[in-house]
């Protein structure tokens, strides 16, 4: 009998743990970068200014939604001459188009700790669907995509030559959550 | 029939002559520009080019130590002193200014991708400081490297034209006719 309360109690204070969402967004911890190609050279620029909002369950994946939006102002392209001139209108034209955006739409367990989630990117007002594999392990996501800078606008005008900046830019994000209280 | 260098020598000087000049134009006319596909494109070939003569550099040296450069014309000693100073100084400015391109471009957070196909290691993080300060050293060793061709070449067309002697054409690409 009380080996059989003992278990209940130990099932009863497990559970909320094992229901747990990971909710609570680290900012602080968590990244946004990007890798364009420069005649052939990679060069990594980030953002410094985003909010995530995630709701994973790791029991019902499929439920899970996430959304970001970037401070495109707080972009870092690598060099300072990139910085002005990607928040330009050739590139982020970031004055009429201050925030970009993620909105998933759905998510896929790939097995142990890989899932691909399905989202709507929306960069100067242009939303495209893409779709990015991530890892999920101790409440952090991390994953990488790779996003056509020309589907979007994204360097117009001379720039729109994809034989000096690569058309293909690769995005990294990374998030660490913590399970709700 | 005088000495000459050896062919490979002769064939390495002159091609290396036109990068280094190709270069030192590319350099003065990219710094110029403001940013634009062409300014990244010039930058770009800069860089080819410094890895190129960089490499043709330790080819050259060992075509010197194979084949020996033919033993120095008469001349007073002060000029053969002068001449083998300024043939050390060019040396050592065509090793150092690539290097001290590469270091840069490291240290400006953009690696050297030679051809756009290979990548040479960044041998330095990304600090805005430490660029600034290699640039610096970068303009000064490619304005020595410019002075010291000019030291070069004006000796070589003294040679040529005022002493009539045959140093310059020994390092010509044609034999002169008999």
């Amino acid at each position: 009998m009380m080996r059989l309360l003992l278990c209940a109690i130990v099932a009863w204070l497990a559970w909320p743990a094992a229901a747990a969402e990971y909710n609570r967004v680290e900012l602080a911890a968590s990244s946004i970068q990007f890798i364009s190609k420069q005649m052939g050279v990679p060069v990594q620029g980030g953002f410094g200014k985003f909010t995530a909002q995630v709701n994973f369950d790791p029991a019902k994946p499929e439920a899970a939604r996430a959304r970001v939006e970037i401070d495109m102002a707080s972009i870092d392209a690598g060099s300072r001459e990139a910085n002005q001139e990607v928040i330009g209108k050739n590139w982020f034209a970031v004055k009429e188009f201050p925030l970009a955006r993620f909105e998933s739409t759905s998510l896929t367990p790939l097995g142990g700790d890989r899932y691909q989630v399905r989202g709507k990117l929306t960069l100067r007002n242009v939303t495209r669907e893409v779709s990015a594999p991530f890892s999920f392990r101790g409440g952090v996501f991390e994953g990488r995509f790779i996003v056509k800078r020309l589907d979007y606008g994204i360097g117009q005008g001379v720039w729109a030559d994809v034989g000096t900046v690569a058309d293909d830019v690769e995005v990294r994000f990374k998030f660490l959550t913590l399970p709700s209280k | 029939m005088q000495a000459r260098y050896h062919g490979v020598a002769i064939a390495l000087h002159w091609l290396m002559a036109a990068l280094i000049a190709g270069g030192f134009a590319l350099g003065l006319i990219m710094t110029e520009l403001d940013l634009s596909p062409q300014k990244l494109k010039l930058y770009a070939w800069h860089k080819w080019l410094g890895v190129t003569v960089f490499l043709l550099l330790w080819l050259r040296l060992l075509v010197r130590l194979i084949k020996r450069a033919p033993p120095p014309l008469p001349a007073p000693a002060w000029a053969q002193r002068t001449a083998a100073a300024v043939h050390g100084l060019l040396y050592g400015l065509m090793l150092l200014l690539p290097v001290s391109g590469w270091l840069m471009s490291s240290a400006a957070g953009f690696q050297t991708v030679w051809f756009g196909v290979v990548p040479l290691p960044d041998l330095l993080p990304k600090n805005e400081a430490v660029f600034e300060t290699l640039k610096a050293v970068h303009e000064v060793l490619g304005n020595a490297l410019a002075l010291a061709v000019m030291l070069h070449v004006a000796a070589a067309l003294k040679h040529h034209f005022i002493d009539r002697d045959h140093t310059l054409a020994r390092m010509g690409l044609m034999r002169r006719k008999p």
